[in-house]
C-alpha cells in the first residue's frame, strides 16, 4: 500500500500470533528494509481468537489448551527481534496506561521508517493477568521502568531505583545505598545507532524492570524514501518516456 | 565464398547443445536475431538444466537452444536439421532431437576418453551406422580457438569461452548469412573489453572460413525462405516473459493506474520481474518480496491503494499464494497473477514446460472462490494476454490468473510492434470522491462489479478484508447474506463472458474431428492440423485463451463435432473441465506430461489414428 501510494500513513495492527508466528517472516523483513509502516503488536501471550492455545510469546512452561503439561517452547521477545533485524524504532507500552500508549503511538507515527510498538495486553478470557506481575498497580512502579530520552534510567515509587551497567550486565541499584549517586545511573539514548544497549533494555524482565516507552528511535533513510528517490531519478533520466518508446527500442525492422 | 550449390528450404531447425557454460543460449539467440533481421520468421526454445553449474561434461549439465527459422513459423520445431554438439554429453543427449540425415557439428577436441566416459560412452560414438545416417562435421573447435586466443593475447579460459562463436560461424556459413549483425552485437556487448571483441570476432570469422574450406559444406548450404505472409508493420524479437512484462506496462499506461509488481524469484517466471525492475522510468513499481505470500499480499495492498497490481510466479509459488488469492476474491480487488507453468508437482521440473497448473488456477482456493483465468498461446501474444488480463481485472474488479508456461516464457518469436493508440481502452471502475451513494459492495447491474474506492478518497471511508461482508460493507455472518454474496461473486465472473469474443474454429470447420487445445500448445497444434488438411484430411481446430469463463458459444461449437480430442500437456485437466460443463459432448484426450512441448509429428500420428 505504502509503495503504491506513499502519501498514505499505513498502520499494521498485529497480535503475537501474526507478528511472531504466521507473519513473523514478513515482520522481520519490513523492519530490516525500514519500510515506512507503523506496526502495533498487541501481545497477550496467547492465541485468544482460537480460544487459548500457546503463542510464540507464551511464557515457558505455561499450561494452555495445546500445552496441557506446560509449553516446552522458548518464547520470542518482539523487541529483541526488532533489534536483531536492525529496526529503527521500538517502543513498549501497557494496555492499562493510555497516556503512555498515546505517547508511544505518536512517536511511532512521527518516525520515518518502520516503527514497532508492542502493547502488553491482557486477555481477560484466555490468559487473564498474564502481565499482572508487572502491571498491577501495587507492583507496577517497581517492575517497570519508563525510559525517556536523555534522562537517567530511574524507577520505583519515588524514583529511588536506577539501572547501572556493571561492565557485564545491567543491574538495579538504589540511590543512596553503597554510595550510589545519580551519576552512576545510565542515561537513556534512544538514538544510539548500535543496538547493543537497546537489545539489553528490550530483554529486561525477571529481576530487572520491564522497559517501557520508546526504547529505540534512530534515524535511517527509509525504504520508502529510497524507493521514491530512485523512481524520481529514473523518471527524469530514464531512456523511455512512454510505452511506444520501449516497444520500438533495440533491434527492430520494417516488413 | 567458393562456388556453392544452395538449397532453398521453407524452414530450417538448428539446435545448439553444449555444456551449460558453453554459451549455447547466446549462440542460439544471436542466430535467431540475425535470422529475424534478415527477414525470416522465427521461434526459439531454450532447453536448459536446472543446475547452474552441473558437473562439467555430464549429461545433467547439457544446455540446449533450438531455433526454427523460415517462412511461416508456428513453433520451435520438432527435430533439427543441424545439430551443434560442443561435447560428448550434449551429443549423446541431443542426437535424438536430430532428424535422420541431419548435419551434426561437433567439437572433436572434446571427445577425449575421459569426457566420453563421463557421458556414458564405452565405445566410439561415431559408429558406421551413425556416419551413414548423418552428415558429421568433426571440427577441432577448441584447438582453433586456443590458437586464436594466443594470437590475440588472452588467457586459455577466456579463449575457451569463445568456442560458441566458432560453431556460430559454421552455422552462419551453412545458412548463407552474413556476420555483421553478430559483429555489431559483440562490439556493443564488450565495448569496454576490446580484446574480447577482437577474440570473438576472429573466432566467429575462423568458424565461417573453416566451413568454407569443407568440401561437404558446399552441397549443404541452405537458403531459408523469408517470411512472405507477415502483416506489414514494424517487428522485433521478443520472449514470452518480456512480452508479459510489457503487456502489463502497456495496460498501466493505458489505464492510468500505477503498475505494481510484488514478486519472489522463481524459475521460469523471474524474467518478468527482472524486466519490470528496469522500467522505473515508465512508472513500474517492483517490490522483491521475502516470499511468494508477501509478493501477492503486497500486490493486494497496492491494489487496495489504487495500483494496477500484479504478482508473477510459477506452480509451487501459486500454491503458496492460494490463501491470499482468496483474500483478493473476497475483497473484490483487481489483481493480475501470472503463472508461468513448469513441470510439477512440488518443485518438480523447474526449467521444463507443462500445463498442469490449470486445475490449481481454476479451483485451488478454499471456499467458493471464482476468478477469471486466461491463457497466452504464443511468446509474442503474452503481450496481449497480459494486457487483456489487466483490462479484465480493472474493469470487472476481480483477480485474474494469466497462465503462460516455460516454453512460451523463455521461447522467443517475432512480435509485430503495436501502437499504444491502437490498444483497446481500459476503464477502471473508480468510485467518485464524495459519492454519498457509495457502498463497498454495491454492484454495477451489468457486470456485477463493485466500485473501487481508494484510501484517501473524500467521504468513502470503508474497510475490506477476508471476513464476509454485507453489501453495505459491514461484517456479516447472516446465512442469507453469505449465500447472496457467494452467488454475486460467481455471477460477476460469469458475466465476463458478455465482454469476450466468441470462440472460433480454424482448419476445416466442416470436419468430423475437432482438435481442442488451450494455452501454450497452439504452435504445434496449428501446424499439425494445417499439415493434415494440406494432405487432404479433414480436421477442425479450436484453441482456447479464455478459460474461465469460457466464450459463450463454446457448448454450441463443441456439439457440432462427432469426435473431439482435447490436447494438453497434463493428464486431462482442461478435458475434465470441459466435460463438467458439457457432459453431453464425448471427448477423448491426447496428453503428454514429460516436461516437453508437443511435437507436430506425434500429434499428426494421433489425429490420423482418430481419423481411421
Amino acid at each position: 500500500m505504502k509503495l503504491a501510494n506513499p502519501e498514505l500513513s499505513v498502520w499494521v495492527s498485529m497480535g503475537d500470533g501474526d507478528s511472531m508466528a504466521i507473519g513473523g517472516n514478513h515482520l522481520i523483513h519490513a523492519v530490516r528494509r525500514n519500510q515506512d509502516l507503523n506496526v502495533t503488536i498487541f501481545n497477550n501471550e496467547i492465541y485468544g481468537l482460537t480460544k487459548g492455545q500457546y503463542s510464540p510469546t507464551t511464557k515457558f512452561g505455561q499450561v494452555t489448551k495445546t500445552s496441557p503439561f506446560g509449553t516446552i517452547d522458548y518464547p520470542f521477545n518482539p523487541g529483541e527481534l526488532v533489534m536483531g533485524a536492525q529496526g529503527t524504532f521500538f517502543a513498549r507500552t501497557l494496555d492499562c496506561v493510555p497516556q503512555l500508549t498515546t505517547e508511544c503511538m505518536t512517536h511511532a507515527a512521527q518516525h520515518d521508517g518502520c516503527s514497532v510498538v508492542e502493547v502488553l495486553q491482557n486477555c481477560v478470557i484466555f490468559n487473564d493477568k498474564t502481565h499482572a506481575a508487572i502491571t498491577d498497580r501495587a507492583v507496577r512502579d517497581d517492575r517497570t521502568i519508563v525510559l525517556e530520552h536523555g534522562k537517567p534510567m530511574l524507577f520505583g515509587k519515588n524514583k529511588e531505583k536506577g539501572l547501572r551497567f556493571n561492565g557485564r550486565l545491567l543491574e538495579v541499584v538504589t540511590l543512596g545505598q553503597d554510595g550510589i549517586t545519580i551519576d552512576d545511573i545510565m542515561v537513556h539514548h534512544e538514538d544510539t545507532e548500535d543496538t547493543g544497549i537497546h537489545m539489553m533494555l528490550a530483554h529486561m524482565g525477571g529481576d530487572l524492570p520491564v522497559a517501557l516507552g520508546v526504547i529505540r528511535n534512530v534515524k535511517k533513510v527509509s525504504y520508502t524514501q529510497l524507493y521514491e528517490e530512485q523512481m524520481e531519478e529514473q523518471m527524469q533520466s530514464g531512456k523511455y518516456k512512454c510505452m511506444d518508446d520501449l516497444l520500438n527500442s533495440g533491434d527492430t525492422w520494417e516488413v | 565464398m567458393s562456388e556453392n550449390q544452395i538449397i532453398n528450404k521453407e524452414d530450417l531447425v538448428v539446435r545448439f547443445a553444449g555444456d551449460s557454460g558453453d554459451g549455447m543460449q547466446l549462440s542460439g539467440t544471436l542466430f535467431s536475431d540475425a535470422s529475424a533481421l534478415t527477414g525470416n520468421d522465427i521461434a526459439t526454445f531454450p532447453d536448459y538444466p536446472a543446475e547452474i553449474r552441473a558437473p562439467h561434461n555430464t549429461i545433467a549439465g547439457v544446455s540446449g537452444y533450438q531455433v526454427h527459422v523460415g517462412n511461416h513459423i508456428y513453433s520451435s520445431g520438432d527435430k533439427c536439421d543441424i545439430l551443434v554438439a560442443m561435447n560428448p554429453a550434449s551429443f549423446k543427449s541431443n542426437l535424438k532431437w536430430a532428424k535422420r540425415g541431419a548435419t551434426v557439428i561437433v567439437d572433436i577436441d572434446t571427445f577425449t576418453e575421459e569426457a566420453l566416459q563421463k557421458a556414458g560412452y564405452t565405445d566410439d560414438p561415431f559408429t558406421d551406422e551413425f556416419e551413414r545416417a548423418y552428415t558429421i562435421i568433426k571440427a577441432p573447435i577448441t584447438s582453433f580457438t586456443s590458437r586464436i586466443g594466443d594470437a590475440v593475447g588472452v588467457d586459455k579460459k577466456t579463449a575457451e569461452k569463445s568456442r560458441n562463436m566458432f560453431a556460430l560461424g559454421i552455422i552462419f556459413y551453412a545458412t548463407h548469412k552474413a556476420l555483421d549483425h553478430t559483429f555489431a552485437y559483440l562490439e556493443r556487448k564488450f565495448a569496454k573489453k576490446p580484446q574480447v571483441v577482437q577474440l570473438n570476432k576472429a573466432v566467429l570469422t575462423e568458424g565461417y572460413e573453416y566451413a568454407d574450406k569443407l568440401e561437404v559444406m558446399h552441397s549443404h548450404i541452405v537458403e531459408v525462405a523469408k517470411a512472405d505472409q507477415m502483416a506489414k508493420g514494424r517487428y522485433r524479437n521478443i520472449t514470452g516473459n518480456v512480452a508479459t512484462a510489457w503487456g502489463l506496462l502497456a495496460a498501466s499506461e493505458k489505464s492510468g493506474r500505477r503498475l505494481f509488481l510484488g514478486s519472489y524469484p522463481i524459475t521460469p517466471a523471474t524474467d518478468i520481474m527482472v524486466e519490470l525492475a528496469k522500467h522505473k522510468s515508465l512508472g513500474a513499481r517492483v517490490f522483491q518480496a521475502e516470499d511468494e505470500i508477501a509478493g501477492i499480499c503486497s500486490a493486494i495492498g497496492a491494489s487496495y491503494a489504487g495500483a494496477l497490481a500484479c504478482t508473477s510466479t510459477s506452480g509451487p509459488g501459486l500454491s503458496l499464494k492460494s490463501e491470499a488469492l482468496g483474500l483478493a476474491v473476497m475483497t473484490e480487488l483487481p489483481l493480475v497473477v501470472v503463472d508461468v507453468q513448469r513441470g510439477g508437482p512440488s518443485t518438480g521440473l523447474p526449467t521444463k514446460t507443462e500445463q498442469s497448473d490449470l486445475a490449481q488456477a481454476l479451483y485451488g482456493r478454499n471456499g467458493e472462490a471464482p476468478l477469471v483465468v486466461v491463457a497466452a498461446s504464443s511468446s509474442a501474444n503474452c503481450f496481449y494476454w497480459a494486457y487483456e488480463a489487466a483490462k479484465l481485472a480493472l474493469e470487472h474488479m476481480t483477480p485474474v490468473i494469466l497462465l503462460t508456461d516455460g516454453y512460451l516464457g523463455n521461447g522467443s518469436q517475432l512480435f509485430r510492434i503495436p501502437k499504444m493508440d491502437d490498444m483497446p481502452a481500459i476503464s477502471p471502475r473508480l468510485a467518485t470522491p464524495g459519492d454519498t451513494e457509495y457502498r463497498p459492495f454495491k454492484r454495477d447491474p451489468e457486470t456485477f462489479a463493485r466500485q473501487w474506492a481508494l484510501p484517501g478518497m473524500e467521504g468513502l471511508r470503508h474497510r475490506v478484508g477476508g471476513l464476509e461482508k454485507a453489501p453495505e460493507g459491514n461484517l456479516s455472518t447472516d446465512p442469507e447474506n453469505h449465500a447472496l454474496m457467494v452467488r454475486n461473486r460467481q455471477e460477476k465472473v460469469n458475466r465476463v463472458a458478455n465482454y469476450i469474443p466468441d470462440q472460433t474454429v480454424t482448419g476445416n470447420p466442416d470436419a468430423e474431428l475437432l482438435v481442442v487445445g488451450w494455452g501454450g500448445t497452439a504452435g504445434a497444434l496449428t501446424l499439425a492440423v494445417e499439415e493434415l488438411n494440406n494432405e487432404g484430411k479433414k480436421v477442425a481446430y479450436t484453441h482456447f485463451n479464455y478459460i474461465c469463463p469460457l466464450p459463450k458459444n463454446t457448448g454450441d461449437l463443441l456439439r457440432r463435432y462427432k469426435k473431439i480430442v482435447v490436447c494438453e500437456l497434463n493428464s486431462g485437466q482442461f478435458a475434465n473441465y470441459l466435460r463438467s460443463q458439457f457432459p453431453e459432448c464425448a471427448m477423448t484426450q491426447y496428453n503428454k506430461v514429460m516436461g516437453l512441448p508437443f511435437e507436430v509429428g506425434e500429434l499428426k500420428e494421433h489425429f490420423n489414428s482418430l481419423l481411421g
